[in-house]
């Protein structure tokens, strides 16, 4: 079956993603179950479309490696030393602790040294994949579970390069590595990988995506940002380390520049169907031969070592101090085995550590456990959290999402004055603006700008549209700012909509689509000279300035006026407007009238004769 | 309660994010079904008042209260522009202006100073009565009857029970108005 196609591949992977993803989202069992159910159904147990599960399963696990990017991206250096407690802390009594006293339980089921703390070791971790995904499609990544979590799992990602390291130690080809010794070169070069990664991150990577972004090509904004995590990856994979880790250092040193809400709509799509066939390939790997020939002992051990791991993180949470309605959730997110596992036993079998059966009955079992997660979480919801004492959750802080209330689409001439003035106010404003140029000279400013076109509904999400307020659109495109205002309406209707409006068509065409305030971008301005004008002919100032507010009152309700036409026919709204013209000129005459009549006629020129003579 | 009571509440506030007086006054009637909350400093941030709404308001008006701190012995500026541009000779006052005739004027407001200050051994001399007097006149000038004022004294040194007290009493107050007797026999 080798001569499958890679079109016919791919067509039974989307068909199978497309079909099972919905139907188990429809019954509540999330997207993650459903690209393993339709993996079980397309491997090599189900309807035995595609044989490659293991080569898909390396090729998929890039969908992590974007995942870490993009959660690196979300997590800058600052927010990742706040975080070192809970890393090192739980996470490594977690790894440290389950370890231990899964060694404890294979020597009971007769595993030797080297072999038992090899599995204990794969066993530990958990699949940062699942739970994350998890995590996040919940939308639980910032509550306490999940900020303890990621703590956890960020550990583990870490801790897999020792793992990896060890493993050749322990193996049959123990003696070589003795007699070489330590492998001093091999420490040196990850070293030098990892210093280049965060030097090179922290001062080449901005001025290169300067660049790539000037040319405005989309396409390649995109392909840079592949080709960064791609090379990231493989850069680490040549010096041995976690690809993972790799990609996750640079999203985190790329976390505090504008071009980060770019970087992440760009990869998102990619990490989403990685993921998704990373899923679909841990299904098609799970082998049911050995589950069949043994199918108690190897479903005792999936939720044996669920159940362990579960119980261990929810004592090791208690003791951290998390909030116990929270806890639950934590231990039961982390339970499975992880993706890890399967490389660290993979290699472990190749170094001779790993007898070939005991492999298989590992992967199984890990498999197998990856596929109760879903349904561990679907019984949380429904049984176990509604039970919970439902006190409010203490805030946390670092790996909150900090959405700015107001997002300013576009930051030129206009929006920058919007911009100064919530500043100064002390209020911060997400701000996008697609001229990369225009960037660097903001950023010498110190404000906080993003890079991306606003219309893009990707982005408003990543600049935190579904939290914010109020949404200035200042953008210097007028068809641009309407599709912006439709897009949003339709998508996240909470948000307050304030815009920048060319002229009066403009602005009806704003309200058509929407918007709830508009402002028309030089009439303001305009009219304020109109009242220096006045001033300047002979009116005092504060005459002038009654003027310039009765003409702006007119005019509003003028345009009231001509706007409640505005489905009408051309020739019916320029007669209005005809018509307005001439009214509003009486008007303001009349208003004129009564006013001169009132007022004393000699008083103005005392006035300015005063004000000459000084 | 006569839905067909109608109460204008006109209100301003320099700092009203800071006043706890004036906020609570203002909660506690805002919401009432026929009262009409204008706070001036909202709806005319630039002084320019809207002239011909203010003037059918205050027609269909039955009661009109001003709620407002004391600010030197007067209300905040906007009140003072807010008499100048729309109570017009000829709407208020002068041939023709009657539009006021008959209605209930009353002053809510709020003093720092404690209410033993106001008198000739006190630091603001006069009692409260006197210095308020060119509001008084301005409503009876324009035909209106001008009920007692109902006045928080020492809002600087109040607890919230006496506040909230206070606020109790405007609120009961704008619940149980009605119209003087007079206007229903003319109708």
């Amino acid at each position: 079956m080798n001569e499958h196609s890679l079109l016919f591949n791919v067509f039974v992977y989307l068909l199978a993603a497309v079909i099972a993803v919905p139907i188990s989202k429809r019954l509540g069992f999330g997207a993650v179950l459903g690209y393993l159910l339709a993996g079980i159904i397309i491997g090599p147990w189900g309807l035995s479309l595609i044989r490659e599960a293991e080569d898909i399963l390396h090729f998929a696990e890039f969908g992590v490696v974007l995942l870490l990017f993009a959660i690196g991206l979300e997590l800058n250096p600052r927010r990742l030393w706040t975080m070192r407690k809970p890393i090192l802390g739980l996470g490594g009594a977690q790894v440290v602790v389950t370890a231990l006293i899964l060694i404890g339980i294979e020597m009971a089921f007769g595993l030797t040294g080297s072999v038992a703390l090899v599995a204990a070791m794969g066993l530990s971790l958990s699949s940062t994949a699942m739970a994350l995904q998890l995590l996040m499609e919940k939308n639980l990544l910032s509550t306490p579970a999940g900020h303890s979590g990621f703590s956890v799992l960020l550990f583990q990602d870490i801790a897999v390069i020792p793992m990896l390291a060890v493993i050749p130690l322990l193996g049959a080809s123990a003696v070589d590595a003795a007699t070489t010794g330590f492998d001093w070169a091999g420490l040196l070069e990850a070293v030098g990988v990892i210093v280049l990664i965060v030097v090179g991150g922290r001062f080449a990577l901005r001025p290169v995506l300067r660049l790539i972004a000037a040319t405005g090509l989309r396409e390649v904004f995109t392909a840079f940002a592949l080709l960064l995590v791609i090379g990231t990856a493989l850069l680490m994979q040549t010096v041995g380390m976690s690809m993972a880790l790799g990609s996750f250092l640079a999203g985190v040193l790329l976390a505090e520049s504008e071009y980060r809400h770019a970087l992440e709509t760009d990869i998102e799509p990619f990490k989403g169907l990685l993921l998704g066939l990373f899923f679909i390939a841990v299904g098609m790997s799970i082998d049911f031969g050995i589950l069949l020939r043994d199918p108690l002992l190897i479903i005792g051990l999936a939720l044996g070592l669920v159940a362990i791991k579960a119980v261990i993180l929810y004592l090791l949470g208690r003791l951290y101090g998390l909030p116990v309605r929270q806890l639950p959730l934590f231990a039961l997110v982390l339970s499975q085995g992880g993706e890890f596992a399967f490389v660290l036993f993979g290699v472990a079998q190749t170094a001779g550590v790993l007898p070939t059966a005991i492999n298989d009955t590992l992967v199984v079992t890990v498999a197998l456990s990856m596929l109760t997660t879903p349904l561990l979480m679907v019984i949380h919801d429904k049984l176990i959290e509604p039970r919970l004492d439902h006190a409010p959750a203490p805030p946390m802080d670092e790996m909150e999402d900090k959405g700015h209330p107001v997002i300013i689409a576009g930051f030129g001439r206009f929006g920058q004055i919007v911009g100064r003035l919530l500043h100064a106010n002390g209020i911060d404003a997400t701000v996008l603006e697609h001229d990369p140029n225009h960037i660097e000279t903001l950023r010498r400013f110190r404000f906080k700008v993003f890079y991306g076109d606003a219309s893009r509904l990707d982005l408003l999400r990543a600049a935190g549209a579904e939290s914010a307020k109020v949404l200035v659109v200042a953008i210097d495109e007028r068809e641009g700012a309407i599709r912006l205002i439709e897009l949003v309406r339709e998508n996240f209707p909470h948000l307050q909509i304030i815009s920048r409006a060319w002229d009066v068509a403009h602005a009806f065409e704003l309200l058509e689509a929407g918007v709830h305030v508009y402002e028309r971008e030089t009439f303001e301005g305009a009219l304020k000279l109109g009242e220096e004008a006045l001033k300047r002919l002979g009116f005092t100032t504060w005459r002038a300035k009654q003027a310039a507010h009765r003409f702006r009152a007119h005019d509003e309700e003028t345009l009231h006026e001509l706007y409640k036409h505005y489905h009408e026919d051309f020739d019916v709204r320029v007669n209005i407007s005809a018509n307005a013209r001439e009214s509003i000129r009486e008007t303001m005459q009349a208003d004129e009238d009564i006013l001169s009549a009132q007022a004393d006629q000699d008083w103005h020129e005392t006035a300015t004769d005063k004000s000459q003579d000084k | 309660m006569g839905t067909d009571t109608n109460i204008v509440v006109y209100f301003a506030h320099l700092d009203i994010e800071r006043s706890v007086i004036n906020r609570t006054l203002s909660k506690a009637v805002r919401d009432l079904p026929n009262v009409n909350f204008r706070d001036l400093h909202e709806l005319y941030p630039d002084f320019f008042i809207d002239v011909a709404t203010e003037q059918a308001i205050l027609r269909d008006a039955d009661l009109i209260v001003f709620q407002h701190p004391i600010y030197w012995y007067a209300a905040p500026a906007i009140f003072k522009h807010f008499l100048d541009t729309v109570l017009l000779h000829g709407f208020a006052y002068g041939p023709g202006g009657t539009a006021l005739q008959g209605k209930d004027f009353l002053l809510a407001v709020s003093t720092g100073a404690p209410a033993e200050e106001y008198g000739p051994d006190g630091i603001h001399h006069y009692p409260f009565e006197e210095l308020i007097r060119p509001v008084e006149q301005t409503a009876r000038f324009c035909g209106m009857r001008f009920l007692p004022p109902l006045v928080l004294h020492g809002g600087h040194n109040l607890t919230q029970d006496l506040i909230e007290a206070h606020a109790t009493k405007y609120r009961r107050f704008l619940e149980e108005y009605r119209p003087a007797n007079t206007r229903q026999e003319q109708m």
